[in-house]
């Protein structure tokens, strides 16, 4: 079986300042960590688990900066057996169909029974580069799983429906699964573990290396446009609420409806 | 009449005892050899340094028996047996000898009456263990984690022993009878006779020579039961005393002592017996079952899935059932997984590291290097329980297990409590932050807990307010300084940790100082045992201490009746022996003090420091909360602690059990602190 | 005039109340003509309810609809966009709509925002806000629909239902499922989720409660306004150590790491081990007697009091809301 795991380098916002960098579009990053996205996380932990129950050889991918190579050593360390770096100044910019083209041209020539997402990036929180990958290669595609497993040429999702409720789907292979946090207990990556895979060999492709150009990818080809990002307004501290009990309460849930929260 | 003199079914004396001897101690050597076998395959561990400090703890714990009195009758009984051994083990010698030779065993009036007196006492102290454990059940005695009991082994021994001891007795006591001959001398030995007195003469015969040989056969089968029983520890004791670690407790051990390179490693931490080093195996062999251990652990305490001594029983009986003494070794592969069968993960996570254990071990058996080699394995194959995942993954990329950012790390010492953000009184407490190039005198690690938790940043100023009192020039790493790494190092994770400790490290190499002062006993730890600084490292407690014997300090001592007692931090107490600094200071502000019965080298976990406030495991009680319960007992309103995370743990306790107006928790900088004139 | 296509979905057989949100925000919209998309099996009964709302519903009623399937509906859906040409389709961003969204978009080849709070078209262009970086930022974005028009995922809630529409009005026309296209998933079955093991860490509302709470029989005030909230409850530590509640509420460090839109924080002083536990920038309401607890730092709003009166009254107030 060969899978296919798409990652993600994300910067991790907890406990961090947040401030808008002049260009309006991107945040200043002096202070940002970045890791791999949570969901995707879950999503190698569920390759390497099919990888040791079943046999298959599982392809970390990722777009990104030379550092997104960091989600893909830490892929390597947890059980992946190879790494595919897709990295080009062309790249830059992309909305989620520009990611999603890339992801194709990368792996449409390649083999893939099962290919494995994160449901979303906790950066641009779409959730949307799964679905349109799919399209693409042709392929079913269940989201938000909170169990899978394979037999066969047959992959069996526990997968969030409305309502809170879950629906157990099968689907034949090839397909793709986005996967939902919680999933799985995804190992623990050691420094050891890292380092030990510190000199393996990941292939870099460019846009020219999958035929891809300005045209098709990047900021200029995107159909989404990122306008401006701002920071949604915050007071310091709480506001708050005097007078009697009843008027506290009745501004209280106000302020709950509006935030939705009734 | 004698023994040797006797033909048995035709074969002379010393032939049948020639041949008994033989094939005992061929059976013993066949045993021992099959015991030496694993232990050859243990991994190094450098233990024949030191030989005078080795020699003396032989003295003092092994034949000494210091660690014994901590269980008065027990431990009485296990002098006066032990003592006893060491007498009869020449009665022993020459009783063999007396096989061969008539006459071999008299050596003497003068050690006669000492070993008849000698195997009363031993015969005494045997019917008082079989009846204290028959009739009385001590709770220490059964492990609620036990999955087979070794309590049987125990009553075979002492009643091996006794068995010794009546069959001399009989051996002397109707050959007195037989000649008559009055001994007042040997109580013992004349009891028996004159038991036996008006039995006739054959009979007595008999009985003298059937005595004679049931004691030797007994003494050789008990030879060759003990290395197949927990009593190998009769054999194994002393030498586990000789080769105990004599690093410091705090002291961790690296993960190979032949292999420094934790990259060079297949890998890293114990998967199986034999990754163990040798020592480890031996201390094994030593355990003796007494459960001294896990009746200190407050993990046991508190209803978390670990003992201790299970560790060592599990482990043995893995031994003796992989390395048998007839048949084949078993191939690891075809063993039940020693980390994680065996062992469960969750035992192993459950341990605080607080050293209880060891400091109550009667044989010097080491847990906490073992529970951390088994962990680096853990960590190595990434199975780590997800609430430790996320503060060591912020530890790797932030420093420190909170997550919170690394350039806020030196803002403790002048909090941001108008909500400006800007750069206020930065010397609010007297502390600076060195940038490098800077120097100061006094280096203050703060570590994460005090840099980041509101709570603890308020004990940290208050060591900063003691020292400006003091006029000492201090300063910290700033936003330089990362996590000691002393809890991710203790949980197996030994990679990050060396990664924190160099950075923390390069910070300290590009700025000048002369001493280096923590209010937190982890980072005191690791500091010293660890980091290899050329620079004196103090507790804050021992820099009060100091600074009040050195008159340094105005304190004004002020108008409180309540009464404090003192909770030993592990770190600071059982792995670095300070017990009296922060005695001292208490005293010095002329505070009425209580001691809690376990307190100093006994004194019990808050619940662990750093990480294992993450972590999640199965308990049916809180350790702070047992501890805040022993405080009341013993008549305590404040509990004075060191420690940040005794701090956080027993105030939480105080708050969970509903204690707020009875009881108060405070840190010593703080207490200090309070009692600086204006 | 601006053809907007609303694809209707429904949940445990009733319709979902997005239908409506999106309807608002397709009225929202300069001259705008609002079509549902309904997709099921035997959904006369919705269909009928919808022409009160649009004024033309397309049905899709079949067997093989019965289960949500993004993959299917998007094949589905295809020839109707090509079809009618709209300026927008509106889709919820909720589960099945995440599957359904992006494969929509690729297959109708057509722009697709994401997850949007707000909505408004700039002369062709179609302007949208949605939230990034786990909430704590907002990103304006837009879209050029194609000759398909655009598509925009629209976020449950972000919109208000319409007052009560009147009486008929729209049209249904029955559509049918394109012939080469077919499920290419096998529904297996639904799992009702053990209600003893809540997951709090996934709820959008929580109501957590602290140590202000004093006894264990007060905390059936506090299930009694999670439920006329909506909501799921919370706890801190030490209401899980008295055995209060079970350990899976428990928010902290030492516990789960929740990331709601809204925390209801009920006598919690407001810990740095608890608050540890609450990512994502939620809407924090805090009641706390003591208002120099750490919690009135972090909330956006705080009321200081008592929990075992306002509680009672704050369900009341909510219920009587309808």
């Amino acid at each position: 079986m060969e899978i296919i795991v798409c990652v993600k380098r994300v910067p991790n916002l907890s406990e961090t300042e947040i401030e808008v960098d002049r260009d309006g579009r991107s945040l200043i990053d002096d202070d940002l960590e970045y890791d791999v996205n949570e969901w995707d996380n879950f999503a190698i932990e569920a390759a390497v688990q099919l990888k040791e129950a079943h046999g298959a050889r599982v392809t970390a991918v990722t777009i990104g900066e030379e550092d997104a190579e960091d989600v893909l050593r830490r892929a390597l360390a947890m059980g992946a057996d190879e790494g595919l770096h897709l990295m080009d100044t062309t790249f830059d910019g992309s909305d989620a169909w520009g990611i999603a083209t890339a992801l194709h041209r990368a792996i449409a020539d390649r083999p893939h029974d099962l290919v494995l997402a994160g449901a979303i990036s906790s950066d641009e929180a779409r959730g949307h580069v799964g679905g349109m990958l799919a399209a693409m290669l042709d392929i079913p595609m269940v989201a938000l799983a909170t169990d899978l497993s394979v037999d066969g040429a047959t992959a069996t999702v526990r997968h969030e429906v409305e309502g809170g409720l879950e629906r157990v789907t099968r689907v034949d292979l090839p397909a793709l699964v986005t996967v939902q946090t919680g999933l799985n207990e995804p190992r623990y990556v050691s420094i050891r573990g890292i380092r030990k895979v510190s000199g393996m060999e990941i292939p870099v492709k460019t846009a020219a290396d999958l035929g891809l150009d300005a045209s098709t990818v990047g900021a200029r080809a995107a159909r989404v446009k990122l306008e401006e990002i701002f920071l949604p307004p915050k007071g310091e501290g709480a506001e708050m609420l005097d007078g009697d009990e009843e008027s506290v309460v009745a501004a209280l849930v106000d302020r709950l409806q509006r935030e939705g929260g009734l | 009449m004698n023994p040797a003199d006797q033909s048995y079914l035709g074969l002379p004396g010393p032939a049948l005892q020639a041949i008994l001897l033989a094939l005992s101690l061929g059976f013993f050597a066949f045993i021992m050899w099959k015991r030496i076998g694993l232990l050859r395959l243990g991994a190094p561990d450098p233990r024949l340094d030191h030989i005078g400090a080795r020699l003396s703890k032989l003295l003092v714990v092994g034949f000494g028996q210091s660690r014994q009195p901590r269980y008065p009758v027990a431990g009485t009984l296990h002098i006066l047996i032990f003592a006893g051994f060491l007498v009869l083990s020449i009665r022993s010698i020459t009783l063999i000898g007396e096989g061969f030779r008539p006459g071999f065993a008299d050596i003497g009036a003068g050690y006669a009456t000492v070993k008849d007196i000698t195997a009363l006492i031993v015969l005494i102290c045997c019917i008082v263990a079989i009846v204290r454990r028959l009739a009385f059940r001590p709770a220490r005695y059964h492990d609620r984690h036990a999955r087979a009991s070794h309590g049987h082994e125990a009553y075979i021994i002492l009643g091996l022993i006794a068995l010794l001891m009546v069959a001399d007795a009989v051996y002397e006591g109707s050959a007195m009878a037989l000649t008559g001959a009055a001994q007042p001398f040997l109580p013992l030995a004349s009891g028996a006779a004159s038991l036996l007195d008006g039995g006739s003469g054959g009979t007595l015969e008999t009985l003298h020579l059937a005595a004679f040989w049931v004691h030797n056969a007994a003494l050789l089968f008990f030879l060759c039961y003990l290395p197949l029983s927990k009593h190998f520890h009769v054999i194994t004791a002393l030498p586990n005393v000789f080769h105990a670690n004599l690093t410091p407790a705090g002291k961790i051990k690296p993960p190979r002592f032949d292999q420094p390179d934790l990259d060079k490693l297949d890998k890293i931490g114990v998967d199986t017996l034999e990754d163990f080093t040798w020592k480890h195996i031996l201390d094994f062999y030593s355990c003796t079952d007494c459960g001294r251990c896990s009746d200190h652990c407050p993990a046991y305490f508190t209803g978390t899935p670990l003992s201790p001594r299970m560790i060592s029983i599990k482990c043995r009986d893995e031994a003796y059932a992989n390395y048998p003494v007839f048949g084949k070794v078993t191939p690891t592969d075809q063993r039940a997984a020693l980390v994680g069968e065996t062992i469960a993960d969750e035992e192993l996570w459950a341990c605080t590291t607080c050293g209880a254990c060891e400091e109550a071990c009667p044989v010097l058996i080491e847990y906490v290097d073992k529970i951390v080699d088994m962990r680096r394995l853990l960590v190595d194959e990434g199975r780590v329980p997800a609430s430790l995942q996320k503060p060591m993954a912020d530890l790797e990329k932030r420093g420190n297990p909170y997550g919170k950012p690394p350039r806020k790390r030196g803002d403790w010492i002048a909090p941001d409590t108008d909500g400006t953000g800007e750069e206020s009184a930065k010397d609010g407490c007297g502390v600076r932050e060195l940038a490098p190039g800077d120097k100061a005198d006094y280096l203050f690690f703060t570590d994460s807990c005090a840099a980041y938790d509101p709570r603890i940043q308020e004990t940290a100023r208050a060591f900063g307010q003691v020292l400006k009192a003091a006029g000492a020039d201090v300063g910290t790493l700033g936003k330089d300084e990362v996590d000691s790494g002393h809890e991710v190092r203790r949980l197996g994770e030994e990679g990050l940790y060396e990664e924190l400790r160099d950075t923390n490290l390069e910070a300290m190499e590009e700025r000048s100082f002369e001493h280096v002062v923590t209010t937190d006993p982890h980072a005191f730890n690791e500091l010293t045992h660890a980091y290899g600084l050329e620079q004196p490292i103090q507790h804050h407690s021992q820099v009060m201490a100091q600074l009040i014997r050195d008159g340094r300090l105005n304190l004004q001592p002020k108008d409180d009746d309540r009464v404090y007692t003192f909770h030993d931090p592990c770190y600071l107490g059982r792995h670095n022996d300070e017990y009296d600094a922060p005695r001292e200071v208490l005293e010095g502000l002329g505070l009425k003090t209580v001691e809690m019965e376990r307190s100093k080298n006994r004194s019990f976990c808050c619940g662990g420091g750093s990480l294992y406030l993450f972590y999640e495991g199965d308990s049916e009680r809180r350790m702070g909360e047992v501890r805040v319960e022993m405080a009341e007992e013993a008549g305590a309103e404040v509990v004075v602690t060191a420690c940040p995370f005794c701090l956080i743990n027993l105030e939480d306790a105080i708050k969970t059990t509903g204690r707020e107006d009875k009881m108060e928790v405070i840190d010593l900088a703080e207490l200090v602190e309070r009692s600086l004139s204006e | 005039m601006k053809r907007i296509i609303v694809v209707v979905e429904r949940v445990n057989g009733e319709l979902n109340e997005t239908a409506f949100e999106l309807l608002t925000a397709a009225r929202g919209f300069e001259d705008a003509a609002a079509s549902a998309a309904l997709m099921g099996e035997s959904v006369s009964d919705a269909a009928s309810e919808l022409t009160r709302w649009f004024e033309n519903v397309h049905v899709y009623d079949d067997p093989s609809l019965a289960q949500p399937d993004g993959d299917y509906q998007s094949r589905v859906l295809k020839p109707l966009i090509e079809r009618e040409k709209p300026f927008a389709v509106l889709i919820p961003h909720t589960n099945t709509g995440m599957e359904l969204a992006p494969m929509l978009a690729v297959r109708a080849d057509a722009p697709l925002i994401a997850d949007a709070i707000s909505i408004e078209a700039v002369g062709q262009e179609i302007r949208s806000v949605r939230t990034v970086y786990s909430g704590k930022v907002q990103a304006r974005v837009s879209a050029d629909p194609t000759e398909n028009g655009a598509i925009v995922s629209v976020r449950p809630g972000a919109f208000a239902v319409p007052e009560a529409p009147p009486e008929a009005g729209g049209s249904v026309h029955a559509e049918s499922i394109p012939e080469d296209v077919a499920p290419r998933r096998q529904f297996v079955e639904t799992v009702t989720p053990d209600p003893s093991a809540v997951d709090i860490s996934q709820a959008e509302v929580l109501v957590a409660v602290g140590r202000g709470i004093e006894d264990e029989e007060n905390l059936e005030l506090v299930h009694a306004l999670a439920e006329a909230m909506g909501a799921e409850v919370a706890c801190t530590r030490p209401v899980v150590d008295k055995k209060w509640l079970e350990k899976s509420r428990q928010v902290g460090t030492s516990g789960v790491t929740v990331k709601p839109r809204v925390y209801l924080a009920l006598g919690i002083s407001g810990s740095f081990q608890h608050l540890g536990g609450i990512k994502g920038d939620p809407f924090i309401a805090a009641i706390n007697t003591d208002s120099a607890a750490p919690i009135f730092g972090v909330a956006d709003v705080g009321i200081v009091g008592n929990i075992l009166e306002l509680v009672p009254l704050l369900e009341e107030k909510i219920r009587a809301r309808g």
